[in-house]
């Protein structure tokens, strides 16, 4: 695990990301400034639209914003190549989607396994990893099986699991319980705030339901229309 | 990503798009079959053509006479000329000198002389030739009636057709009868007897300081009959229209015009030979043999500017041939680069997701890459097996034809190594130049978008 630089994992300063659409400037994030701090929960709450998804994916430097600066862990993403910002992704980020994103193919050991092989890990170390990643979650049973005969519950504890496996110090969840019903949501909100407690990584959770966001996180920061209207300690 | 996992994970997608994956292979599989069955085709007239052309001993031989200046007959030696560049008689030590020399397997000397051969009675005018051992496997004795001579020494002969005709209007019915040689024998002036052997290099029929004519009679038993005269035309094993062992032609001593040359010379010591025909191993150190005799002093001459020729034609039919066959691949190219154009848009969101987990634009473009190369592996594999059965088919539907036109089979297709590496390595070559624009675009891929698509 990489450690954060003064206690601050990620900082986001006046960063905007524009898109042209014809005509039309969308200003999915405007001018925003954050700080995370390390082994913090951040819910980062917003209706659809308003560009929290946007200021995750510049966190997670899949993307690079039009203006402002990025810094992960004392490295700006801006000035980084995208082979250092695929390497970033590998060894620093783990990432959990609304839609799971896992390969149907394959099965879940294969699945949380993938990120093992795009960062090299000797092929020895990697099925205790795998293991020790799908205990974590509860899964360690349904090794052999594929995401088509999981639950949905069961496919985000997994996508979870291949977050997890590279142990990265940043958690990056997407409406992780977009697609999920109201309890296996707060489950997998339990599991990733147990995951905070027990491993003292830091998470940024996007979600658009409010209660959940005030439940789990230790901080909760608000967008609308690509601004940060609040950002503070939850009441 | 390492090598080993890149594989593991290509082999994965190119098994779960099993049928588009496999027709695409198959596409390249006929292309490279195309590829190889033209090539082979090719290669096998090319080996074929060489084949009866060293049989004939037209390509493998260099004919060696002694050097003469036609313009400086009868002058004397300019005074600057080099000895070595003087005429060198072709005798008995030459000829073993040229049979030491690397790459030759045989020097024999030509023995031809116009004769008369009666049969039946009846008197008939022609050439009579000797013929080595070694002619045996002459292209021009394929099909021969009757047989091959006996031995070295046999009394035997083998008539041209057209010769045997005119003995009788049946020729087959000749062979195991006799006929008589009628020759003119030389003998040397005072010779004893007739213990000399031009061949074996232990004459002493003095033919240096004149010889006097005898006429003789030789019986020989009519052993084959053949179609075509050996090398007519060249001087390969001398064109004569009645053959005879060369050992048996040699004994006989008959006059040769090279008998009446060395008298007018006054040449002393052994005869010389009016010609030696050198054997090579092979057409191709025909060149080096040449360059080596004509050192020693005396005219060689080769067809080798006609193996030249043919060489050329032979490239530059194979090269059309290649061309033809190219097309196919070319067509399964572009197949490639379909399949893995479609499998970009079905696995856009996968990119994205590889991406996102940490995979570098580096690792998306050689999946993509070795996807490709393995479609090519196995299509080429798959196509050098399909053009050995395309080539096993049409010798077999030759041979048909020969043998129903009454002709020896031939292999008219020929795969070798080369061309099964150099067509397995032209499929991987090409799939991979196929897999190019896919892979990079994969590899250029922006994970949102890719992330976002359904």
């Amino acid at each position: 695990m990489i450690p954060a630089s003064d206690g601050v994992a990620v900082s986001a300063e006046r960063v905007s990301r524009h898109y042209q659409m014809g005509s039309a400037l969308i200003r999915a994030v405007d001018d925003v400034t954050l700080e995370v701090c390390a082994g913090e929960f951040l819910a980062l709450l917003g209706s659809s639209g308003s560009g929290k998804s946007t200021l995750l994916n510049l966190m997670a430097g899949l993307d690079r914003p039009t203006s402002g600066t990025i810094f992960a862990h004392g490295r700006n993403l801006s000035e980084m190549s995208r082979l250092e910002l695929a390497r970033y992704r590998s060894r620093t980020v783990g990432m959990v989607f609304q839609a799971f994103n896992l390969l149907p193919r394959m099965t879940l050991e294969e699945n949380v396994e993938l990120p093992l092989r795009l960062a090299e890990v000797e092929r020895s170390e990697r099925a205790g990893r795998v293991r020790e990643a799908l205990e974590r979650v509860h899964l360690e049973k349904r090794l052999s099986h594929r995401p088509s005969e999981l639950s949905g519950g069961e496919q985000q504890r997994a996508a979870l699991a291949r977050a997890l496996v590279n142990r990265p110090a940043l958690l990056l969840a997407d409406e992780p319980t977009g697609n999920l019903d109201s309890a296996t949501g707060e489950g997998i909100l339990l599991l990733l705030r147990e995951i905070q407690q027990s491993l003292g990584m830091t998470i940024v959770l996007v979600t658009h339901e409010r209660p959940l966001g005030e439940r789990f996180a230790d901080r909760i920061a608000t967008v609308a229309d690509g601004r940060l209207v609040s950002d503070g300690v939850k009441p | 990503m390492k090598a080993g996992d890149l594989g593991e994970l290509a082999l994965r997608n190119l098994r779960e798009a099993l049928l588009r994956n496999s027709l695409t292979t198959l596409g390249v599989a006929v292309g490279v079959a195309s590829l190889v069955a033209m090539l082979s085709l090719g290669v096998g007239l090319q080996e074929l053509a060489s084949k009866r052309l060293s049989q004939s001993g037209l390509f493998n031989t260099v004919v060696v006479t002694p050097r003469t200046n036609l313009r400086g007959l009868g002058r004397p030696r300019p005074a600057n000329s080099s000895p070595s560049r003087a005429s060198r008689p072709l005798d008995e030590g030459a000829r073993q000198e040229m049979e030491r020399l690397p790459n030759v397997v045989e020097v024999y000397p030509q023995i031809r002389f116009f004769t008369e051969v009666r049969y039946a009675g009846n008197p008939y005018t022609t050439m009579v030739a000797g013929m080595p051992a070694s002619a045996r496997g002459n292209g021009a004795f394929d099909g021969i009636q009757g047989s091959f001579f006996s031995g070295p020494t046999a009394d035997e002969a083998i008539l041209q057709i057209e010769f045997a005709k005119e003995l009788s209007d049946h020729p087959s019915t000749l062979l195991g009868e006799e006929l008589v040689l009628r020759y003119a024998e030389r003998q040397a002036l005072g010779a004893q007897t007739g213990v000399s052997d031009p061949v074996n290099g232990d004459s002493d029929d003095g033919a240096g300081s004149g010889f006097s004519i005898v006429p003789r009679e030789k019986k020989l038993r009519i052993a084959g009959i053949v179609e075509t005269e050996p090398a007519a035309g060249f001087g390969g094993f001398g064109s004569g229209r009645v053959l005879i062992p060369l050992e048996v032609a040699a004994a006989l001593r008959a006059a040769q015009v090279n008998d009446l040359r060395d008298v007018v010379r006054g040449t002393k010591g052994k005869p010389s030979y009016a010609s030696l025909t050198v054997r090579a191993k092979s057409p191709s150190q025909v060149e080096g043999i040449e360059t080596a005799i004509k050192n020693m002093g005396f005219s060689a001459f080769s067809l080798l500017d006609a193996t030249r020729n043919l060489r050329l034609f032979f490239a530059v039919f194979d090269l059309l041939l290649a061309i033809f066959g190219s097309l196919a691949l070319a067509v399964a190219t572009l197949g490639i680069i379909n399949t893995l154009a479609m499998a970009i848009l079905e696995r856009r969101r996968e990119i994205g997701v590889l991406k996102a987990l940490g995979a570098a634009d580096r690792d998306v473009k050689q999946l993509f890459f070795v996807e490709a190369g393995v479609m090519g592996l196995l299509g080429g594999t798959l196509g050098v097996g399909f053009g050995w059965l395309i080539g096993r088919a049409v010798t077999w539907g030759t041979n048909i034809y020969l043998r129903r036109q009454n002709l020896p089979p031939a292999h008219v297709f020929s795969v070798p190594w080369w061309l099964v590496l150099g067509a397995i390595a032209f499929a991987i070559i090409v799939s991979l130049a196929a897999g190019l624009y896919p892979a990079s675009r994969a590899a250029r891929l922006n994970p949102v978008e890719a992330l976002r698509y359904e």
